[in-house]
């Protein structure tokens, strides 16, 4: 009663009370039948009840639920206990090698061959799902061939392979099909440690890359391509501008999960020499064979933070280009933080007003 | 034939000095097996206003999407402004034109969806400022002043930084006809404009489409409001089985239907 009027309406803890216990208030207008007086009867209430604590609705209680929470509460207990108090993970250790410059070494290894696989595993895909789109059914052929070898053959396999492609060809060269050569490259020397991983991760992920390219462009509309068309949209403009940005909706989250498999993926460049987060641990670890397990958590934890470090961008980017899918962005993490902090002082207050 | 406007190479009063603003020889197209256009003769002159009515199924949608080459005649042909569209003369027969040329003659002539088709990421000035801009006509900051200045005619100059998903279904569609009229076409389709909206968003449409039809802009409308048709076509065609069945002004075609088709079908739609 003490209540302005206005508040009622603008927090909705308060203006809900009212309403939903309905049925036990019992005015004249509940008992007249018709349609009408069920429409009337939240308006009626609000006007003849006023919000008290007489009137809160009691929530259904869950016993279930607690018992579950409770006993993952437990579990959860139960093994960071173990991780802070098992000798055996030797944590001064790990104290010791999370930061060492070897393993700083490879984590900068790890990104870069993260960062241009990922680059060229893009524009590869993009270009693979062009001509699986094309109508050209050589181009759609070369490009289904192409998704079809590389995801049969194992990435392992494929780096390998790459590492013993020089005493397959000794030298590249760029000249005539089949006829004379411009330029002539010694294989050994273009071919570095870097250039196979990279490579081979490269070729690997434009595999993968081209489905979800190809499926982000086949959820556009296709009123949107004849749109487009009836505009006269010159090609290149349609794909990049109209048809390529409704498309990364769905190719964001996607590719964002393509590329947390690919971090992963970079481990197996140790096969090939490179050094790299994995490899330098592994390294580490045969010099070292009693730190073998705090260099796994080494790893462990820097892999933990690249991929949390790429779920934070792609909330973004996804963000990004929802614009106009939805009609209000979703708020960010931050905005929602500080939502709820006013909507809890708002509680507070209409708590200490009653 | 009804009316002497209609019969292609007849010269008509007044309009010997300009080309048709739309010419149908002939057209025949096929989905498949399904005949869908059988043999349509259809001119229109500039400034004209013609409505194009038939149950579903007639072709008339088709012959829209044929004026302006989203669908490739398989025979006969049309020209839009006394220019062939998809094709040029080439010595005694025709040449398919390039991609480039097509979408060069698209851009003259308008075309309004029955589903808007707006780009939903873009906002109402984007989407009107688009095609001025992809197409080389216009600086961007041309474009987006005649964007404003169209949307403003439409009634939605307030509305310009809104994407597709925040208006209602009538503003969507004075967009897409803004978004059309961007390009200046020298005619305008329109595509069962208000079949997708509510019946209260309907009248919003239609009186844009009045506007421009009393602007003098040469106009072809599919669509099944009788009333609207009765009251801005200088012309009614009733297609059927893919074929013109009747055409004449509204007067005629609509009160005093000559051919028993058209006669059960306004039976049914009156």
């Amino acid at each position: 009663m003490s209540e302005p009027p206005g508040t009622v309406a603008s927090l909705d803890t308060a203006a809900k009370t009212p309403e939903t216990p309905a049925p036990s208030s019992d005015g004249p207008a509940d008992a007249a039948p018709g349609a009408g007086a069920v429409e009337a009867r939240p308006a009626e209430a609000a006007r003849t009840a006023p919000p008290s604590q007489a009137q809160r609705v009691q929530p259904l209680r869950r016993p279930g639920r607690w018992i579950a929470s409770a006993v993952v509460l437990v579990l959860a207990a139960q093994f960071v206990h173990g991780l802070a108090t098992n000798e055996f993970y030797q944590w001064d250790r790990f104290a010791y090698w999370f930061t060492r410059p070897t393993i700083l070494d490879g984590l900068a290894i790890t990104l870069e061959v993260t960062a241009l696989s990922a680059v060229l595993g893009l524009l590869g895909g993009i270009l693979l799902a062009l001509a699986r789109l094309s109508r050209s059914p050589v181009l759609r052929a070369a490009g289904w061939l192409y998704v079809w070898a590389f995801r049969s053959i194992p990435l392992i396999v494929v780096l390998i392979f790459l590492y013993n492609f020089s005493a397959l060809y000794q030298t590249l060269s760029v000249g005539i099909p089949f006829g004379p050569a411009f330029f002539r490259f010694d294989e050994s020397r273009l071919a570095t440690d870097m250039a196979i991983a990279v490579v081979g991760l490269s070729l690997n992920e434009a595999a993968y890359a081209a489905e979800v390219v190809r499926g982000g462009v086949l959820s556009v509309d296709q009123g949107q391509h004849e749109a487009a068309a009836a505009l006269g949209l010159p090609r290149g403009y349609r794909f990049t501008r109209i048809v390529l940005p409704q498309a990364l909706r769905s190719i964001v989250p996607n590719y964002v999960n393509q590329l947390i498999g690919l971090v992963k993926s970079t481990s197996l460049v140790f096969y090939v020499s490179l050094l790299d987060l994995f490899g330098a641990a592994q390294t580490m670890g045969a010099t070292y064979p009693g730190d073998i397990v705090p260099l796994l958590l080494v790893v462990t934890v820097w892999y933990l933070i690249l991929t949390s470090l790429f779920s934070v961008v792609q909330y973004y980017v996804e963000r990004y280009y929802a614009r106009g899918a939805t009609r209000a962005l979703p708020p960010t993490p931050l905005q929602r933080l500080r939502g709820a902090l006013t909507t809890a002082r708002a509680r507070l207050h209409s708590e200490a007003a009653i | 034939m009804s009316t002497p406007l209609d019969t292609p190479g007849t010269p008509v009063p007044g309009a010997q000095s300009a080309p048709a603003a739309v010419e149908v020889h002939g057209v025949h197209k096929w989905y498949g097996a399904h005949q869908v256009l059988d043999g349509i003769d259809l001119t229109i002159r500039p400034g004209e206003v013609t409505v194009i009515l038939g149950p579903s199924g007639s072709g008339k949608s088709t012959l829209l999407r044929v004026i302006n080459h989203l669908e490739k005649p398989e025979a006969g042909h049309v020209s839009v402004g006394g220019e062939p569209i998809g094709v040029r003369r080439h010595g005694k027969g025709l040449k398919e034109l390039s991609e480039r040329a097509i979408l060069a003659q698209r851009s003259r002539i308008g075309f309004v969806f029955q589903n808007f088709n707006l780009f939903p990421h873009l906002t109402a000035l984007d989407n009107v400022a688009a095609a001025p801009v992809a197409t080389g006509r216009l600086s961007r900051g041309a474009a987006r002043e005649l964007a404003r200045e169209l949307l403003d005619r439409v009634g939605l100059g307030d509305r310009a930084g809104a994407y597709p998903r925040q208006l209602s279904g009538g503003q969507q569609q004075r967009v897409a006809i803004a978004r059309a009229l961007a390009l200046r076409p020298g005619v305008i389709l329109f595509d069962e404009p208000t079949s997708a909206l509510d019946p209260e968003l309907v009248g919003e449409v239609l009186s844009v489409i009045k506007d421009l039809a009393a602007g003098g802009t040469t106009l072809v409308i599919v669509t099944h409001e009788i009333g609207f048709a009765r009251e801005v076509a200088d012309r009614i065609v009733f297609l059927d089985g893919g074929r013109v069945v009747e055409q004449g002004p509204p007067a005629q075609v609509l009160d005093n239907p000559s051919h028993p088709r058209t006669r059960d079908f306004l039976s049914k739609v009156l």
